[in-house]
């Protein structure tokens, strides 16, 4: 597994818990959203950095609260054509205003990065290889979008109207 | 089990095709290799499977067949007009082609 | 109509260019068959029985003769010579090969088209009324709100992996000609009390496996607010649907299971929400632009008829029933709304050779205001700015090229899906029971006398060929290896949308043909006159009488 983050490979720092392993002060630790919600007193007065990780149909409102606590939030893709993480990104990103890193795990193709890029994702775990590359790539594939998502790039019509301006 | 044989489709333009007894793969299904027990379909789709693997073919399956003039023929309508083309274009596919037997 | 600035010119090539690294590298082997799919069929590419086939939208049914000439060039360069129009205004192209993809694509945005999200888990190419801009009763062009969600539905970054694919339609006018209410959602442009332009929107209707007729989930959402609206929707299905199994993963069955009212709440809540979070619903200037491509032509000042065209009808039968059948009232005094019929008397339904879009796009320029052509939803073609006085030469043009059959919503008007001739997904032919009906009911003086009636074919329960409201469906079933027929009626998709009754135990390919011919003629017998049209003599006197005349009384 690599981690990409920005257009690089970087080393990850996280552990991804087990249910029964224990959160130490001085591992950044993602625990799973059911951990979360049954320990969640203990964990978030605990030391460590922590993230949390959510699976499509866990409600990311329940740990709304707890966000500013969370470094990493990661939302998993079981199957690269279940879009639920895609919404539950943008809920992060613009109804939650979280600002910490929304990482894509599990089945996380190449051909999906820009979606989750503009969805509010900005990490990518991926299968070794040639992955770093392949985003710098995918990233380039569009260079407009027709409509505002989470990632603050203007949408065709504000481009346009932008020139109209100027002009 | 009923007499078999393996069809598919070529990735690179989609074309209809079956799996020959030299391993290849024909655009006619008279040129189907036929299985006519459990062990020699396996083999077939061992081979179907690494061809797949090879990007040559994509949606493999075995299919029914019978012997007509020691031809294989497909049972099933839609694997008929599979080997032949649309029954509603005769000047379509397979049949006109030629790699459907004269109709 | 709409004209691509550079921005959409940009994007689109942009899409080609991408498309075409996936294909390299699906044939290099970095994509494996199950990654590349969904990726092939967001850009309208499916595998069928013999080969590839290529959708192409014709956005909310609107093009023009220059894009028709592309589709006759594909058609001969690429294909075998012809296309398909489906009954979503698309057209499709049966024999495609992988490897000419991506030039296929490149050649179609050279002229402003594109296969973009016309199969696969995302938002569907949108459709409209086909007579937009021209229709007597409508009260606003839909296609500038149909352009509004081609945009905003784009590569749209949260709902490209849907639990299943999205379909939505619009209509500007009362009659419904886009069938809103078998749609995933259908939007009919209406005013409020204050006089403000919005929506009625409906959602949840569909065919398939278990149809339903849309409910209204507003009654009024203001026009400037309908992205936002539909965003929410959208979020409510994407996280909520099914993705369990496929057959109950479109947002029908949600609201089936969850209820009209539920689904209400939630979406008015979301929606109340995303207002305050993004920018999504356009600036009334971006509006503005866009309703500006959709601006009335410059239509001449006529008068309301045409001595020649008087003179041509009077003397001429056979252009007197054509126009009666396929030449609706416009708006625009001295012009008129041309229906041309894919429907030949024992023809393929909604298939075109590549000399005949030729044709058409010939006519249209020589005749129709802006050289504008449009695809319905019955897999015809409609000129819709006509001058009255050009309708003579263009009936002539159109007979020449084999395409002025005047059966436009009569008996030989069939609508039927590719079936197992072309689909992999069928269990019955649907095309030759198609052709054995219109052929049964050549004579167009008998359809004449029968009036409207509109039989739809589907080759399976997939319902590609709107079965399920046609006045008479007809559902190809697999029985033991034996293609056989269910017959339904009473089915209809306007704005009365019902879904057709099962009538009975089915029939063989060959008893279907005799058991259409049969409900014709029960109908012919019980109707009060002959303004009585098969629908409303069916819902005066029940489905009795007429599975006695096809089962006998005791089976009834
Ligand atoms: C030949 C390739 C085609 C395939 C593989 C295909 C596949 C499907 C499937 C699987 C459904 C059912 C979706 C569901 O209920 O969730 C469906 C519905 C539908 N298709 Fe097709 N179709 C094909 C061609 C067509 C054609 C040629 C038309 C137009 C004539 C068409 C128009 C529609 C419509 C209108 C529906 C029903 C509306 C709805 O989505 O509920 N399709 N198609
Ligand atoms: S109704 Fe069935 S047979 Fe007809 S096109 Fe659709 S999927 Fe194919």
């Amino acid at each position: 597994m690599a981690l990409i983050k920005n257009g690089t490979q970087v080393s990850d720092q996280w552990l991804v818990a087990a249910d029964d392993t224990p959160v130490q002060a001085d591992i950044p630790t993602i625990v799973s959203y059911k951990r979360f919600l049954a320990e969640r007193d203990t964990l978030v007065r605990s030391r460590a950095e922590l993230g949390v990780k959510l699976v499509p149909g866990d409600d990311v409102s329940a740990i709304a609260a707890d966000l500013p606590r969370l470094q990493v939030v990661a939302l998993d893709f079981p199957k690269f054509t279940d879009g639920r993480s895609y919404s539950t990104a943008r809920l992060l990103r613009q109804r939650y205003g979280f600002q910490g890193e929304i990482r894509a795990t599990g089945d996380v193709l190449r051909d999906q990065y820009l979606f989750m890029k503009r969805a509010g994702f900005d990490a990518f775990q991926v299968k070794d290889g040639a992955e770093a590359q392949g985003w710098i790539e995918a990233m380039g594939e569009l260079s407009h979008y027709y409509q505002p998502a989470a990632d603050g790039t203007n949408a065709v019509w504000a481009e346009r109207h932008a020139i109209a301006a100027a002009e | 089990m009923s007499l078999k044989a393996i069809t598919a489709n070529r990735l690179i333009d989609g074309i209809a095709v079956w799996l020959t007894p030299a391993g290849r793969w024909s655009e006619s299904v008279y040129d189907a290799r036929v299985a006519e027990d459990a062990d020699s379909l396996t083999a077939m789709e061992a081979i179907a499977a690494d061809a797949t693997k090879a990007c040559t073919v994509v949606d493999a399956l075995p299919i029914d067949v019978k012997l007509e003039d020691g031809l294989p023929v497909p049972t099933k309508n839609k694997e008929r007009i599979r080997a032949l083309g649309p029954t509603v274009r005769l000047d379509l596919g397979k049949q006109a082609d030629r790699l459907g037997k004269a109709a | 109509m709409y004209r691509y600035d550079e921005f959409d010119e940009t994007l689109v090539k942009e899409r080609v260019a991408q498309f075409r690294g996936q294909i390299a590298r699906r044939l290099n082997g970095e994509l494996t068959e199950e990654e590349f799919k969904p990726l092939r069929l967001m850009n309208g590419l499916y595998l069928q029985i013999h080969a590839y086939m290529l959708r192409v939208a014709i956005p909310y049914g609107t093009f023009n003769a220059k894009q028709m000439r592309m589709l006759a060039h594909i058609g001969r360069k690429y294909d075998k010579d012809y296309g398909h129009f489906t009954t979503r205004q698309n057209i499709q192209f049966n024999w495609i090969k992988l490897e000419d993809t991506a030039d296929i694509l490149e050649d179609l945005a050279t002229v402003e088209m594109h296969a973009i999200q016309t199969s696969g888990n995302c938002i569907r190419n949108t459709t409209a009324d086909p007579y937009a801009g021209a229709a007597v009763d409508e009260f606003e062009d839909p296609r500038i709100w149909a352009e509004v969600i081609r945009q905003w539905s784009s590569f749209h970054p949260e709902f490209s992996f849907l639990p299943r694919k999205f379909k939505i339609a619009v209509t500007g006018a009362p009659n419904d000609r886009a069938a809103v209410r078998v749609h995933d959602i259908g939007l009919t442009i209406k005013k409020n009390a204050a006089g403000e332009t919005g929506f009625e929107v409906m959602i949840g209707g569909g065919q398939g496996r278990s149809p339903f007729i849309a409910k209204t989930i507003s009654e009024f959402v203001p026009r400037d607010n309908l992205l936002s609206y539909l965003e929410a929707i959208l979020r409510v299905y994407n996280m909520l649907g099914r993705r369990d199994n496929k057959y109950k993963a479109r947002i029908k069955i949600l609201v089936h299971e969850v209820g009209i009212e539920e689904i209400r709440r939630l979406v008015e809540a979301e929606w109340e929400n995303l207002k305050g979070e993004t920018s999504v619903d356009l600036p009334a200037e971006e509006r503005d632009r866009i309703a500006a491509y959709f601006r009335a032509p410059s239509f001449e000042t006529l008068a309301d008829t045409d001595t020649g065209y008087e003179a041509r009808r009077f003397e001429d039968r056979d252009f007197r029933h054509w126009v009666r059948s396929n030449v609706v009232a416009h708006r625009q005094p001295g012009y008129a709304i041309v229906n041309i019929s894919l429907k030949p008397t024992g023809g393929i339904p909604g298939d075109i050779s590549g000399d005949q879009m030729d044709a058409v796009a010939d006519i249209a320029d020589a005749y129709a205001l802006d050289s504008e052509i449009r695809a319905t939803l019955q897999q015809n073609l409609v000129l819709p700015h006509v001058k009255l006085s050009d309708l003579p030469a263009v009936y002539d043009k159109l007979a020449a090229a084999g395409l002025a059959t005047g059966n436009i919503g009569l008996a030989g008007d069939i609508i039927a899906c590719p079936g197992l001739d072309y689909c992999n997904l069928a269990n019955a032919r649907a095309i030759p029971i198609a052709q054995q009906i219109s052929d049964r009911f050549a004579d167009l003086n008998r359809q004449y006398d029968i009036g409207n009636l509109e039989i739809k074919i589907s080759g399976c329960i997939n319902a590609c060929g709107h079965h399920h409201v046609g006045h008479i469906g007809i559902l190809g079933v697999d029985r033991k290896g034996e293609e056989h027929y269910q017959l339904t009626l009473g089915g209809r998709a306007d704005d009365a949308a019902a879904i057709g009754e099962i009538t009975g135990p089915g029939f063989s390919a060959d008893g279907i043909i005799d058991a259409v011919d049969n409900v014709v003629e029960t109908y012919l017998s019980l109707r009060q006159d002959p303004a009585e049209r098969f629908i409303d003599t069916l819902e005066r006197v029940g489905h009795t009488p007429f599975k006695e005349n096809l089962y006998g009384p005791k089976a009834a």
